[in-house]
């Protein structure tokens, strides 16, 4: 197997999802497996994807690559995968990479099997796994021929250090095709963040409309800094104005999967459900006992969150001493 | 000017999975998925009271006409259904292809989708479409607009907001974020019915059906299964001691 992973950056950091994915891709021990890098200055990233198990990054760098838009990436996965003749490409979930994936499917007609969980290689064969159907039917998909494209959930796989080289880094120059170019970043508001953000947190506290108010979401920022985590919201507090998009987990925001997910005041409707249950472990406090989120908890508490979390936090701040 | 909207007809209430061929059960009801919905307001929208026209493009089962209708009633102008046996089965590569050509016959300014389908959770069919099209692409816009030939448009990340601005003609995914969709008045619904719409096939499109459905697909569907159950689950009432039951739980699960 000839793997190619995606890395993508955000200012000078690479982002753990797909670290993620490029230790899966290292772990399945068929063949090296190479990373790609674009972006302008993102060639003093290269050494670090060697730690993640890569044994060459390809970095194409150049200032007019920075903006993060899905097609010039198009343009350079296209020439590495047609030039090297790589038979996979592994990308990790995420607004940028989705849309490079799928316009990559297009380009070299390639299958792309997308909101896959996990991957593995059966006798040879790579087989992706996708929850299906609010993940109540998990499905075995294939490619019935070469190039294979896979995007997987975030999440999905731990950023664990399992190389040691140093990777061999490689240039690479591309020709952008017209229309890759045509779409510029005239701005950009980034959301400034206190904590870790949510998709590479590995505890998050998330707060529903069970908190009562907008100002309760002080409970969940000090529980979660009591557990170095990160904060996050249900689509109904975001929609109502009491936390920003940015934290919203669930179908129509981020899909998460940290070690531990607290969920305050969080009824667990199935909007939600599909952001937050490949969770490792799931405690949910809320006062209605017939709450659907009780049903995938691990520890289900019924009672009252403004009672419980303030002692919560209090008693991990003191056994933090 | 003249903007099409890509919308999908999708099973009503609980999706199920037909054992036998592997696919997504489409026998039953179906409606607008609703996420398409937000695209047709923001076409609306765009149009304004202008002479701009909006031609809503489906590709489906023949019971996809009443998707389109209803987008019709919401107040499209024209409607387009690719509709043929050898569609089923298709997958990214097969569907982006068949969209692009009924694309392409339009020759639109401007093409929405909506950020996702609810049925089978795809979110990434515009990026293949504008590729084909050769034309730039945004997702996740959350809000939209046009002036002097080109579409400014604020796209939701991971990180904030960007701010991206592209000359037309261009491919464009609305979040359902950027409006809410009206409902259809009585004398749309009324309207809908009168207004034209295309039905074609894959010959229609100069397409053979070796490049649609299953044959013209590049991944496929091998095994269906269960996803794994969680373990042993547990559920306390609070007698005032709960924070602590937590702490040990997150302690006994090397948490903390």
């Amino acid at each position: 197997m000839a793997t190619l992973v995606f890395l993508e950056h955000h200012g000078d950091e690479l982002q753990k999802g797909s670290l993620g994915v490029l230790a899966k891709a290292a772990g399945l021990g068929d063949g090296d497996v190479t990373a790609v890098l674009v972006g302008g200055g993102v060639r003093a990233l290269a050494a670090q994807a060697g730690k993640y198990g890569a044994a060459k990054v390809i970095v194409a760098e150049d200032a007019s690559l920075e903006p993060p838009l899905p097609q010039a990436r198009v343009d350079v996965l296209a020439k590495v995968v047609q030039d090297d003749g790589y038979d996979t490409v592994l990308f990790a979930n995420s607004v940028l990479a989705a849309d490079i994936a799928s316009g990559l499917a297009a380009r070299l007609d390639a299958g792309l099997n997308w909101d896959l969980a996990d991957v593995s290689l059966d006798g040879g064969t790579l087989v992706g796994k996708r929850p299906a159907l609010q993940d109540s039917v998990l499905v075995d998909v294939g490619w019935k021929a070469t190039p294979r494209l896979a995007l997987f959930r975030s999440g999905s796989f731990d950023a664990v250090e399992t190389g040691s080289g140093e990777p061999q880094v490689e240039d690479v120059t591309v020709e952008l095709e017209a229309h890759s170019q045509a779409a510029k970043v005239v701005d950009q508001q980034l959301e400034e963040s206190s904590g870790p953000s949510i998709e590479d947190a590995d505890v998050i506290v998330a707060g529903g409309r069970g908190l009562g108010a907008p100002d309760k979401f002080t409970l969940a920022e000090e529980l979660a800094r009591a557990l170095g985590g990160a904060v996050g919201a249900t689509r109904a507090v975001v929609d109502a104005g009491w936390y920003p998009y940015a934290a919203q987990i669930g179908q129509t925001g981020k899909t998460v999967s940290p070690k531990l997910y607290v969920a305050l005041g969080i009824s667990g409707a199935i909007q939600h459900k599909v952001g937050m249950q490949s969770s490792n472990v799931i405690v949910a406090i809320n006062k209605d006992g017939n709450a659907p989120i009780f049903e995938f908890s691990d520890l289900g508490v019924v009672g009252d969150l403004h009672e419980i979390v303030p002692k919560l936090t209090q008693l991990l701040e003191a056994r933090k001493g | 000017m003249k903007i099409a909207v890509c919308v999908k007809h999708v099973p009503e209430g609980h999706s199920k999975i037909d054992p036998g061929s592997k696919r997504l059960d489409r026998s039953g009801e179906g409606s607008l998925n609703h996420f398409d919905a937000n695209a047709v307001e923001e076409a609306l929208r765009l149009k304004g009271d202008s002479d701009t026209e909006v031609v809503v493009v489906s590709m489906g089962p023949e019971k996809a006409a009443d998707s389109l209708r209803k987008a019709l009633a919401m107040g499209a102008d024209r409607a387009v259904l690719v509709t043929d046996a050898a569609l089923a089965g298709s997958d990214l590569v097969a569907t982006s292809r068949v969209l692009a050509k009924a694309l392409e016959r339009e020759e639109a300014d401007l093409v929405l989708f909506g950020q996702q389908a609810s049925d089978a959770d795809g979110a990434v069919l515009w990026a293949a479409v504008a590729e084909r099209l050769r034309r730039p692409v945004v997702s996740q816009a959350s809000e939209l607009s046009i002036s002097d030939g080109t579409v400014h448009v604020k796209r939701q990340t991971e990180f904030g907001y960007d701010v991206i601005e592209t000359k037309l003609p261009a491919v464009v995914a609305v979040s359902d974020a950027i409006n809410e969709p009206r409902y259809p008045s009585l004398k749309g619904i009324m309207g809908a019915k009168k207004k034209p719409s295309d039905i074609l096939s894959l010959a229609d499109l100069g397409l053979d059906a070796s490049e649609a459905g299953e044959a013209g697909s590049k991944t496929e569907v091998l095994a269906l299964g269960s996803p794994p159950a969680r373990g042993d689950a547990r559920k306390i009432e609070d007698d005032g001691n709960a924070a602590q039951a937590i702490v040990d739980f997150l302690a006994e699960k090397r948490l903390i």
